[in-house]
């Protein structure tokens, strides 16, 4: 056992749970913008499926890995209009609206993809993101080459999470979006257009859960493939219940959730002989475990999943 | 926009509601299918005559419908009582493993013994697994929708683990169980095609929800429940206890999808042994309006498409996920219809 707890094990070990942890990062913090105004999101599975479809396609025919982000999070964005169009001003069940917008974005991702590609053999791949080392920091032993020689995705996952805490608890847009999530009454009655304001922040939330999918498919790996996503949207719905609705106890979650799903590679990787499906599964089981911990103590915003109607007010 | 409650519609409304969201799915369908270089015209002939054309299809189109008819009335069922039950396609797979393994290690027993024994563990093991979430929610107040999703990944890798360990063929490295026996298998009821004793069963699903729902105690007190559990439970209902057993019939029914998968259909347990019925499941029961038998119509209609997709695919190039987009417009669809039914949509500048 002394052998496998090395210095490397362990490095390589922090660097994979960042790894791991980052398309979920995105995912949470789409999540929670959309959830604070008020709006559950069940679409983030299909929309992060989605944008990892496009990214992938549009670096394949274009040979640019940002341009393949960048349409990720566009279509991200379109399909959460698409959400606020049915949720937010149809005013449509968040639930079904959501689930409907996931199974139709599941089913486009995947029509685009054989449409585009046929079904070769060998699937095409693309030329994937390297790391990038932080200089001065990727020198310091462990921490260096774990926290600091990572792909840029990842230095922007962790930097939106102090930018969202800032939006949401700092500035005055952020006190309008919480407004609008717990009480858009009284913040129609101070003027703030409540439905904009929840079209916005599905829209942004929807940019974030693409570019998430990307990361799947231009960096984490560099190839499509249908079960890509894997339930990772899901989890980042459950990772925003277990951290309270909170950026950084959100984030915190996707941290762990990485660290057992790097741990799983690792010790399947070390050859040893346990079976990988009792393995894989962990991570899906301490989220319900999570949930159940936190139950207690969950607090949603008051105005998720009602629909604001100004007619049906009082 | 202004959007206003408007007077109740006439029953008749109601019934063509989900015909007329059907009409349109298939309207905007032909969106992907152009955007594919189909032929619009042979596109839908194709699909049509694949599903419906000949005896054979028809049957074939029969023996599709029989899983989405099950996972259909899991989720209706649920629904009616407000019990967010996204799991199907877990308990499906549930009620599969189960009956493999009754169906690998069945007794010597009479035919009729071993598939009721067959049908019952597929059943309980649905049925169970649908608890899970269930007393989850009504305990400790845990979110049904996240819950019964995330297992849906738990049971898939639990089957992972059985097909590559217990459950695995001997001397085989694939991902596949063992052939049920013989006897465990449902019979063929007509020659020269598939369709099976599931079907019918299936069908008898229909009748027996049906029943539950109109003519029982426990259908009525979990639509009381699923319209307002506070007043359900000042009525004197035993909330926790209507949700926890509406989880069982419900996990039981998808589970039931799983078991003529595996009895009839695959005769092995296989990784993809559920091409997404669970969650196809979502979309039949909101078209059936979560009525038992609007749900056995939305089934077969959508058992048309995923069996129609296949001969449209071949003949014009269009590929067969074409079926998986049309489910999700179709959900889409019905939800904005059911809106349409209830409320006025007026267009006004502020």
């Amino acid at each position: 056992m002394e052998q496998v707890f090395t210095i490397t094990f362990i490095t390589g070990l922090l660097a994979a749970m960042m790894r791991m942890a980052t398309p979920i990062i995105f995912g949470t913090l789409g999540e929670i913008l959309s959830e604070r105004a008020g709006v559950l999101n069940l679409g983030i599975e299909g929309i992060m499926l989605m944008g990892a479809m496009t990214g992938f396609l549009t670096t394949l025919t274009t040979g640019s890995l940002w341009l393949g982000v960048a349409a990720a999070a566009l279509v991200g964005a379109l399909l959460a209009l698409f959400m606020a169009f049915l949720a937010v001003y149809l005013g449509l069940s968040q639930h079904v609206s959501g689930l409907g917008i996931t199974l139709f974005s599941t089913g486009l991702a995947m029509f685009i993809y054989r449409l585009s590609v046929g079904s070769p053999v060998n699937p095409p791949t693309v030329r994937p993101f390297t790391q990038a080392a932080v200089p001065f920091l990727s020198e310091i032993p462990v921490i260096g080459p774990a926290f600091f020689t990572q792909y840029t995705l990842v230095y922007w996952a962790f930097l939106l999470i102090p930018a969202l805490w800032v939006l949401l608890y700092r500035t005055t847009w952020g006190l309008a979006i919480r407004t609008v999530g717990e009480n858009p009454l009284a913040a129609d009655t101070v003027g703030i257009n409540v439905n904009l304001v929840r079209t916005l922040c599905l829209a942004g939330g929807g940019a974030l859960m693409g570019i998430g999918g990307a990361f799947l498919t231009l960096a984490h790996q560099n190839m499509f493939l249908i079960d890509v996503v894997g339930g990772r949207g899901w989890i980042s719905i459950a990772m925003v219940i277990f951290g309270n609705w909170d950026p950084a106890r959100g984030a915190a979650g996707a941290l762990i959730f990485g660290f057992l799903d790097a741990l799983q590679l690792r010790l399947q990787g070390l050859g040893f002989d346990i079976p990988f499906h009792l393995f894989l599964l962990i991570p899906y089981l301490m989220t319900v475990v999570a949930l159940v911990s936190v139950s207690r103590r969950a607090a949603a915003p008051a105005g998720l999943l009602k629909p604001y109607r100004r007619e049906e007010k009082g | 926009m202004i959007i206003t409650k408007r007077a109740p519609l006439p029953g008749w409304v109601q019934v063509l509601v989900p015909v007329g969201a059907i009409l349109v799915t298939l309207l905007l369908s032909a969106a992907p299918i152009l955007f594919a270089g189909g032929d619009l015209w042979l596109s839908y002939t194709s699909l049509f005559k694949g599903a419906l054309g000949t005896r054979y299809n028809f049957l074939e189109t029969c023996v599709k419908a029989a899983p989405l008819t099950f996972t259909g009335l899991a989720v209706a069922f649920a629904f009616r009582a407000k019990f967010w039950n996204i799991g199907a396609e877990g308990q499906l797979l549930a009620g599969a493993i189960a009956a493999t393994w009754v169906g690998i290690s069945a007794p010597a027993l009479p035919k009729v013994a071993v598939l009721i024994l067959v049908c019952t563990a597929g059943f309980l093991a649905g049925g169970l697994w649908a608890t899970v979430p269930a007393l989850l929610k009504t305990k400790y107040r845990v979110d049904d929708v996240v819950t019964t999703l995330l297992l849906n990944y738990v049971m898939w890798h639990i089957m992972g683990y059985l097909l590559f360990g217990p459950l695995q063929m001997p001397n085989s490295s694939w991902p596949r169980s063992p052939a049920i026996l013989e006897i465990a298998r449902f019979p063929v009821l007509l020659a020269r095609s598939r369709f099976h004793l599931g079907i019918v069963l299936a069908v008898a699903a229909v009748l027996i929800v049906w029943f539950i729902n109109s003519k029982t105690v426990f259908g009525y007190r979990a639509r009381a429940v699923g319209v307002n559990p506070r007043a359900a439970a000042f009525g004197g209902i035993n909330v926790n206890s209507v949700i926890i057993r509406t989880a069982l019939l419900s996990g039981g029914l998808a589970g039931m999808a799983g078991v003529g998968e595996v009895a009839a259909i695959h005769f092995h347990l296989l990784m993809d042994i559920s091409p997404g019925f669970g969650y196809s499941g979502i979309v039949i029961a909101m078209l059936g309006r979560l009525h038992p038998l609007g749900t056995a119509l939305a089934a077969f209609f959508f058992s048309v498409i995923i069996v129609g997709a296949q001969s449209m695919s071949r003949l014009t190039g269009v590929p067969t996920y074409i079926a998986e987009v049309i489910q999700g417009m179709a959900l889409i669809v019905m939800l904005i219809a059911l809106l349409l039914t209830e409320y006025r949509i007026k267009a006004v500048k502020d």
